[in-house]
């Protein structure tokens, strides 16, 4: 409290003793600094000691050594993950259900967002609201109901869906189509009308203005709402816990806890190191393009 | 705006009444085309969301093997049931201390992230929403693994200052603490990152009329920022209110709503009754009581839209 104290004070003040001033902003820095220390720490410990963990080999994990230090390093674990069949399929499952998901929500929210935003007819008020309205309704309500739908399905229609990794494909999107909507309805809704009504007046047709006015003009919310519907589905576990049990059908988060626990033996380094690589993806999106991803993350509220 | 698509070959020569026909169509055809294009999205959560929805009401009002009618039977079982209303308090303790505890460290941090120099800002934004960004099913088993009974290098440091050996997961106490801590470690940087977008629209000016009005530190952030970030507030708190509610992977990886049932949410512990004991009625009748939150999310989100609609 005292730090806060010191840091209010010294910014929006005019300076009536300049030297105290400054005096008093260094010290409200030094303090930000120390807090700021202490929370990233808080932050980046569980997967810094991913990495550690990861990177030592098992007789080390095993000899309680200082955990938070590698004293014999080794790649031991990356490269046995990485040549295993198995994990990589569970790799290409992620990267495949993710891709297809990504690509069907842009396919379904941009011409929604789009209609919604700017081709107002009956009830469109209403979707909209209604969109955003399914976006809190938790995955944890329908898992039951949808998993009793596919098997339902299965038995009316000779289409197995549960067990199948393509099942993700069509359950993910609902967990993603309506935030990009919601985010590219308020996208679209900021490009000013004369844009569009230039376009019609020169002759396109609502397909064209869309795909040369809107599409391009929106770009970093439409990279946002990509970003975000990759995350989303690469994270996602519940869904796949429950749908999905084959070994060659799982999702990365579900197969590394499934598969590489045995029983009660946890092989925590291999653990580590499936869950480190598992997170890289969404980490090196987010390390390139941390801007587009919280202008996506601060869009959907702000809006909201 | 005007809604008329300008046809070249409508010229102005043609008569009146075939005009006015043809604009008539041409609005039409917009509304339908509209309605195509909003068709995928309103089928999608239509048939996986909406109807899943209600059918969940269906599902939870039958018997366990599903072909029998039995009213509220699965309700007035669980309310017998003590481990249900564990479940219930459990859920609520949970979801409402990590919500607080979340939104107070966005908070916070959010202030001192504010407060260093703007060219600093971007490392350290970047560095503390990295919990948010690890899919929490991979972070959580870090967590698990920094809470091992026997390995835990938390265990291992707090040793040197004679504290512990601490049973994060084993002891139930001890187990409901680390499932909000993990919780809070994840969610909090989505509070630091909407609180700091919100701080930074403050104008600076308020700061200054606040100052030469004499306004302490405290009454600064009382009738100034709070005030003005009053809108924000609300709706991260709600939203986060909604997902921790309904929250499923940590818990169910961390703990597995153990030891003995006492960290079990709605969430994990439907899905226990559900899938593991496959007892699909049972689960969804668990699963509906997230339903009443939702609810009153809705008719606050809902109350907030018509205001602003208004104010447009």
């Amino acid at each position: 409290m005292a730090t806060t104290f010191t840091i209010d004070k010294a910014a929006p003040t005019r300076a009536v003793k300049p030297r105290s001033m400054s005096r008093d902003r260094t010290w409200a820095l030094r303090w930000s600094y120390f807090f700021l220390t202490l929370f990233a720490i808080f932050s980046l410990v569980p997967p810094i000691y991913m990495l550690i963990t990861s990177l030592k080999t098992s007789a080390e994990i095993s000899a309680a050594t200082n955990p938070w230090w590698v004293f014999h390093p080794s790649l031991g674990y990356y490269q046995e993950l990485l040549t295993s069949n198995m994990y990589l399929t569970f790799f290409r499952n992620s990267a495949l259900v993710s891709v297809f998901v990504v690509i069907i929500t842009m396919l379904i929210s941009i011409p929604a967002a789009f209609a919604l935003a700017r081709m107002r007819f009956w009830g469109s008020a209403t979707l909209a609201t209604g969109v955003f309205l399914t976006y809190l309704i938790p995955d944890t309500l329908l898992f039951l109901p949808l998993f009793k739908m596919f098997a339902w399905f299965g038995e009316v229609t000779g289409i197995h869906l549960i067990n199948k990794w393509y099942v993700l494909v069509i359950v993910y999107p609902t967990l993603t189509v309506p935030f990009c909507t919601w985010i590219m309805i308020g996208y679209f809704a900021s490009i000013p009308k004369e844009l569009d009504e230039a376009a019609i007046i020169d002759g396109a047709s609502w397909f064209q203005t869309l795909t040369r006015i809107f599409i391009p003009v929106a770009l970093p919310g439409l990279i946002a709402a990509t970003i975000f519907a990759f995350t989303v589905s690469w994270a996602q576990f519940l869904y796949p816990l429950v749908f999905t049990t084959s070994t060659d059908q799982l999702v990365l988060p579900v197969g590394i806890i499934t598969t590489l626990v045995k029983g009660d033996v946890f092989n925590w380094g291999q653990i580590m190191t499936g869950a480190l690589l598992g997170a890289a993806p969404p980490l090196i999106i987010y390390a390139f393009l941390m801007d587009y991803y919280i202008a996506g993350l601060t869009a959907g509220a702000t809006k909201g | 705006m005007v809604d008329v698509a300008f046809q070249p070959n409508t010229v102005a020569a043609a008569p009146v009444t075939r005009r006015r026909a043809s604009l008539r169509a041409t609005l039409k055809r917009k509304s339908t085309s509209a309605f195509l294009m909003t068709l995928p999205l309103i089928l999608l959560v239509g048939i996986l969301v909406v109807y899943p929805a209600l059918y969940s009401l269906h599902l939870a009002t039958l018997n366990k093997s599903m072909q029998r009618f039995v009213g509220f039977g699965n309700f007035t079982f669980l309310f017998k049931r003590e481990t249900f209303w564990m479940v219930v308090e459990q859920s609520c303790i949970f979801a409402i201390s990590a919500v607080i505890f979340k939104a107070l460290i966005g908070f916070i941090v959010a202030h001192f992230v504010h407060n260093i120099p703007a060219k600093g800002q971007r490392k350290w934004r970047g560095m503390l929403l990295v919990p948010w960004v690890i899919p929490p099913a991979m972070s959580t088993l870090a967590w698990l693994w920094l809470f091992d009974p026997s390995y835990s290098a938390f265990n291992y440091t707090l040793s040197f200052f004679h504290i512990g050996p601490i049973p994060w997961t084993g002891d139930a106490n001890w187990a409901r603490f680390s499932v909000i801590l993990v919780n809070v470690w994840y969610g909090a940087p989505f509070f630091m990152i909407m609180y700091l977008a919100s701080l930074k629209s403050v104008p600076e000016q308020l700061y200054e009329a606040a100052a030469i009005d004499g306004a302490n530190w405290w009454q600064r952030i009382w009738y100034v920022t709070l005030p003005m970030m009053r809108n924000i507030i609300a709706i991260t708190t709600l939203f986060s209110l909604i997902v921790t509610f309904a929250n499923f992977d940590i818990v169910r990886i961390l703990t597995a709503g153990g030891p003995l049932d006492s960290t079990h949410l709605f969430a994990t512990w439907a899905f226990k009754i559900g899938i593991e004991g496959s007892d699909i009625p049972l689960g969804a009748s668990v699963s509906l009581f997230m339903f009443p939150i939702l609810a009153i999310a809705a008719i606050f989100i809902l109350r907030d839209i018509n205001k602003r609609g208004n104010e447009a």
